[in-house]
């Protein structure tokens, strides 16, 4: 049997070599599914992490899938940080993506210069009010976020499909798919060659405050501070509650900003294929990305790098795309889980029959008091 | 071959050699030896942190020696569990009850090798009845633990002990929680076991209550065992001076005796000055009006009136759960009281937050260490985190002013640790230095400090005492809530009695024999 | 008109899938444990016992196989949440997402996603019965598993057991239970339990397995353990509400008052009543005392 033991102290090299080992089972534990597709496993990761980042081109596929991810993980981790578990990017996302069309489609004549910073401020507040009422919820009843923010996903949905279904079926095509949004709603591509889009640069730029504020401001170290300890937070003075609603209320409005960069930067019209689970893969994002901007920016990048590799591999190797989603979320579990070993130790309980007797002198320790 | 012999007269029920164990860096237990016999009370004795509690969790099976044997009835035995150590007959009763709320007196006794199958509740009630009459005592098997008394709640906690048959039990500071009228009943159940066969372990670091009830003493510092002595006709200096490990003198918050030999009853202090000048006549600064807090049923606070004046430390004395913490909740603007007013230096604070009252002149010394600091940040985030706007360069914070503030206090301060580390990473004392000296380096006008020594080593109270004290001499008023009686007669000027919310009480400490302290405690007419 | 016969008969045959889940989820929240991994869990039985019922023609065997792979689920959240003490929220989320991708990654693997399949489902007993024909699953989830479940709660050692390690698992320690074993426990029933719940979508309700089947019924299940105040009869409460409002929206909707009305605002109706019931149901709930918290004997 084996238990788990408070550390004394954490040597520096146990994290790197922890994540190095969480790489490495994650690879063993899905090979076995890889090799059920008929393919070779190593060739598969080679085909989802390296082959992604050899041509400019698909290095740009990397940084355009990754740029929903950017928005939903830094909104996550905004809201984990202050202690407000956000499950609910998904449905913010939703809703984000609904109110860019609407202004998109109603207002198609406005030109560039007004339309996206309007589309961007309809998405935010879309997206803030899809979270206001679990998050009043919390602080007013503490009510359990989680469930609400939870619930709201599948409404979300049924939203885009009512709308896609109804309303906003396409009159000519008569699939569940919305007019396009007018030009001047559609994002510039921000590097030549690829369709890295100003989605991209919204999200780094979004990102760079939240660190700036976080680091550098009194209302982050207010805002960290929730988040760590309410109780050390209220006995400071510091409003737990309306920091925690005011984190959620940014929370949604980032994952908002996602959605209405989805649709005006990628799709230029509404679907319902318009998330790809973008929310709850957010969830892994900020995980991963120890809920810190530069962490989520970096592991964004990595997951989009794994999931345009991911569809290759499906044409080439005939490995289904969901294999980039397994590998994801075991990355995550086996992440999580082995980062435990950095304040605790494993050790053996071996049942003795008789225990030791012998009684040494021990010299005397620094006895912290 | 003779025929079976009762157990040999002599060999202990519990027998505990050469324990180590250390906790990452902390060696708690180093090499300890102990024995308990049948029928004896035998005491642990020692400061906070000496590591009796430690050595009481290897004995019950919830901690593992790094090394050590344990031997009950002269076999030596593994104990890997609690359940293990129910097995071989031992019981313990911790300083925090484990007793499940929600649930009832027999459910709570029951829980405890209970079968998995379906639950006898009536074979068990009858069970908990016989216990009960074993220990003298009565209980009400079907009453929620949760709506107890605390003294009830310990009785539940020993009826457990003894559902099991127990013959070892260990009372982990038993009295920390009860009214000296219960301490009573409490020696005289442990008595009435003891005349059963039944063997006791009794933690304590009060001397007098060693004193009275054990046969024997250990007395464990800094993870060893300093001596082991009949208490029959021990000095209390003796075992002072052991636990402690020099001559006691100056203030001191455990039981202690001066070298001189002078009564502890008689609290008073040499070389604490004479306040009797300070206070006569100036404005109160603090001045607390009819306050009251709701509570569960009754309010926990009910129509207090106290004052602190300029210069003197007035204490708040009081069994806990009577209404101090909520009173110094309230103080530091964490709770909103229903009734009353506040005022701290001549401004009315009642109700406010905790900016206000610490802009009002009030700082505040929590008991809470944990919940006071943000222990996940760091020492000069903690420093600076009450004042944060005085910190800014526009919208930031300036960091550098914010270090170079930090490492002033830490040298003012004496405190061990670098700016830049983790609070929670740092030691008990150093936490309660970052936390006075956040408060007291602001200068406050009045300061209300809680359990400032709780969990200290002498060297480490023995700074606190002195910090309050300079306070005082820079004539600031100090309010000062303490369960430890001793502390309070040591530095307070006056004390203030707290009974159920109300103030039972109010009396200069020269006044203030343990006897009178005893009555008004527990709501006797003073 | 609304048909109230039928009404009844849809509410118990919708609610059946809640009650499963629900109570499982109680089960494992008594002894402190959040178990987010339901739906992935539930997506699990649906998909294993889909699968398995496909290739062995019984679906019997397919509900047999469905709760094995729940055990295996809750295996792994065991060991993430109790052994190695993991954020409970991030554990859960990441298994659900784990389990439906492996699900839909072997989905794609085996029936090339696109066909669906009909399996053999389980018979319906008193079939021209109104109301009371239902499935042997329901009639024994009524009928047997709760109650069951009832009595194991509060008048057993292993309930006593549960509770105990859900409200104060130092004290529990003490007593000589082990909190984690206890936990381990809890985990598996609930785990088994949701995997019948998904077993019951593929293998009752619908007959086929289709992406996104479970469409968010586990966190229902969650939201029903709160409004029934983790209590087993609490939450089977709440499953027949949902499943109620459920059952009222289809009827509903070929009303001529409602046909106007787009089919997701009515798919979206009991979702929105379930969170309107906990804002309803007041504020500080009694949540288990140990909630969320992992415990570590050091």
């Amino acid at each position: 049997m084996i238990r788990l033991v408070l550390r004394g102290r954490e040597p520096r090299w146990l994290a790197p070599l922890l994540v190095g080992c969480a790489v490495v089972i994650t690879y063993v534990l899905t090979a076995p599914l890889i090799r059920w597709a008929g393919a070779n496993p190593m060739a598969a990761y080679r085909r989802y992490v390296i082959t992604p980042l050899t041509t400019p081109v698909s290095i740009g596929e990397v940084l355009l899938t990754s740029t929903p991810l950017l928005f939903t993980g830094l909104a996550v981790a905004i809201a984990f940080r202050a202690g407000f578990y956000n499950i609910g990017a998904e449905g913010q996302f939703l809703v984000g993506a609904v109110a860019a069309t609407w202004v998109g489609t109603t207002f198609d004549g406005v030109p560039a210069a007004a339309a996206i910073p309007f589309a961007l401020v309809a998405g935010a507040l879309a997206g803030a009010l899809w979270i206001l009422i679990p998050a009043l919820l919390r602080v007013g009843f503490r009510i359990d976020e989680v469930v609400t923010t939870l619930l709201l996903n599948p409404v979300a949905l049924l939203l885009v499909q009512g709308l896609l279904n109804g309303p906003w079926r396409n009159p000519v095509s008569q699939f569940p798919e919305s007019a396009h949004i007018g030009p001047g709603f559609n994002f510039p591509t921000v590097i030549p060659g690829t369709r890295v889009h100003l989605g991209f640069a919204i999200a780094i730029v979004l990102a760079a405050l939240a660190w700036l504020v976080l680091a550098r401001t009194a209302t982050g170290l207010r805002m960290r501070a929730v988040g760590l300890s309410s109780t050390g937070a209220r006995f400071n003075g510091v409003g737990v509650e309306r920091t925690m609603l005011s984190s959620a209320l940014v929370s949604g409005a980032i994952a908002g900003m996602g959605g209405v960069s989805q649709v005006c930067g990628l799709q230029r019209q509404l679907t319902g294929e318009i998330s790809a689970g973008f929310g709850y893969t957010g969830i892994v994002v900020a995980t991963l990305g120890a809920l810190t901007p530069v962490g989520v920016v970096l592991v964004a990048m990595l997951l989009g790098d794994i999931v345009v590799g991911a569809d290759s591999a499906s044409l080439v190797l005939q490995v289904p795309p969901q294999m980039g989603q397994v590998v994801t979320a075991t990355l995550l579990l086996v992440t999580v889980g082995i980062l435990v070993l950095r304040r605790y130790r494993p050790v053996v309980n071996r049942r003795r029959r008789t225990a030791e007797t012998r009684a040494e002198v021990i010299p005397l320790e620094e006895v912290r008091q | 071959m003779t025929s079976q012999e009762p157990l040999a007269v002599g060999v202990p029920l519990v027998e505990l050699r050469a324990i180590r164990k250390s906790f990452g860096d902390l060696v708690a237990n180093n090499g300890v030896d102990l024995t308990l016999r049948p029928g004896e009370v035998h005491a642990l004795l020692g400061e906070n942190g000496a590591g009796k509690t430690t050595l009481m969790r290897i004995l019950y099976g919830l901690t593992r020696p790094d090394r050590g044997q344990i031997l009950i009835d002269g076999v030596p035995t593994t104990i890997t569990s609690p359940k293990d150590a129910i097995r071989c007959g031992i019981g313990m009763v911790t300083q925090h009850f484990s007793l499940v709320k929600p649930m009832t007196v027999t459910e709570n006794v029951m829980l405890s090798g209970a079968r998995l199958g379906p639950l006898s509740l009536s074979v068990a009630r009858a069970k908990v009845f016989a216990a009960a009459d074993r220990l003298g005592v009565t209980i009400d098997a079907d009453a929620r633990v949760g709506r107890l008394s605390v003294g009830e709640q310990q009785r539940v906690e020993i009826l457990k002990a003894l559902y099991h048959d127990c013959r070892v039990l260990i009372l982990d500071e038993p009295t920390a929680v009860l009214v000296p009228q219960d301490v009573e009943a409490l020696f005289a159940t442990v008595r009435r076991i003891t005349t059963q066969g039944l063997g006791v372990l009794f933690i304590s670091h009060k001397l007098r209550e060693v004193a009275l009830v054990s046969d024997r003493v250990s007395v464990l510092r800094r993870g060893r065992i300093i001596d082991t002595i009949d208490a029959a006709g021990v000095e209390p200096r003796y075992l002072a001076e052991l636990m402690v490990g020099r001559p006691t003198v100056g203030v001191r918050r455990a039981d202690t005796v001066r070298p001189d030999g002078t009564d502890l009853a008689v609290a008073k202090v040499d070389d604490v000055p004479d306040p009797g000048t300070a206070t006569a006549g100036a404005a109160p600064v603090l001045d607390v009006e009819d306050l009251t807090v709701a509570g569960r049923g009754r309010n926990a606070v009910d129509g207090v009136t106290l004052q602190v004046h300029p210069g003197e430390i007035v204490g708040i004395a009081g069994v806990s759960g009577n209404g101090q913490r909520q009173l110094v909740d309230v103080l530091c603007g964490i709770e909103k009281p229903t009734g009353g007013r506040i005022r701290v230096g001549g401004r009315d604070v009642t109700g406010a937050g905790p900016h206000e009252v610490i802009a009002a002149g009030l700082g505040r010394i929590h008991e809470d260490r944990h919940g006071a600091l943000l222990t996940d940040l760091s020492v000069e985030q903690n420093l600076v985190f009450e004042h944060l706007n005085e910190f800014r360069r526009g919208p930031f914070l300036n960091r550098h002013r914010i270090r170079a503030y930090a490492e002033d206090v830490i040298a003012r301060f004496d405190i061990k640790a670098q700016p830049g580390d983790t609070v929670g990473s740092l030691s008990g004392g150093n936490v309660q230095k970052v936390l006075l000296a956040r408060v007291l380096v602001r200068e406050p006008k009045v300061v209300v400090v809680a359990q400032p020594t709780r969990g200290l080593d002498v060297g480490a109270a023995e700074y606190v005492h002195q910090q309050l004290l300079d306070r005082r001499a820079m004539g600031a008023g100090v309010l000062l809530v303490s369960e430890d009686l001793e502390e309070l007669l040591a530095l307070c000027d006056r004390l203030v009695v707290l009974f159920e919310g109300r103030v039972t009480g109010e009396l200069a400490t020269a006044d203030a024999a343990p006897e009178r302290l005893g009555l008004l405690m527990t709501g006797a007419a003073a | 008109m609304i048909d109230i016969a039928d009404l009844l008969t849809a509410m118990f045959v919708s609610a059946t899938v809640l009650v499963y889940a629900s109570a499982g989820e109680v089960v494992t929240e008594r002894a402190g444990v959040l178990n987010l991994g339901i739906e992935g869990t539930m997506y699990v039985g649906a998909f294993v016992g889909f699968t398995v019922a496909d290739h062995t023609g019984s679906p019997w065997v397919g509900l047999g196989v469905a709760v094995a792979a729940g055990l295996v689920a809750a295996a792994l959240m065991c060991l993430l949440t109790v052994t190695l003490g993991v954020n409970q929220h991030v554990s859960g989320i990441g298994t659900t997402l784990l389990l439906i991708a492996v699900c839909d990654y072997s989905n794609r693997l085996l029936y090339g996603g696109g066909q669906l399949v009909q399996v053999k489902t389980f018979p319906v007993l008193f079939k021209d019965t109104p109301v009371a024909s239902q499935y042997l699953l329901t009639y024994i989830g009524f009928l047997v598993l709760v109650p069951f479940l009832a009595w194991l709660l509060t008048r057993t050692g292993f309930g006593l057991r549960i509770r105990a390690v859900g409200e104060n698992p130092e004290a529990a320690d003490v007593a000589g239970i082990s909190v984690a074993r206890t936990r381990y426990a809890a985990l598996l029933i609930g785990g088994a339990l949701m995997a019948v719940a998904g077993a019951f979508l593929t293998l009752a309700m619908v007959g086929t397995f289709t992406l996104n089947i479970t469409a968010g019924r586990g966190w229902v299940a969650i939201a029903l353990v709160i409004f029934g105040r983790w209590r087993i009869w609490g939450a089977v409460a709440g499953a027949l509400l949902f499943a109620g409002v459920d059952a009222l929206q289809l009827q509903l909707a070929i009303t001529e008052t409602f046909a106007h009305v787009p089919r997701e605002i009515m798919i979206a109706m009991p979702y929105l009543v379930v969170i309107a019931a906990l804002a309803a149901s007041g504020r500080n709930v009694a949540y288990p005392g140990a909630y969320l918290k992992p415990y570590r004997r050091i």
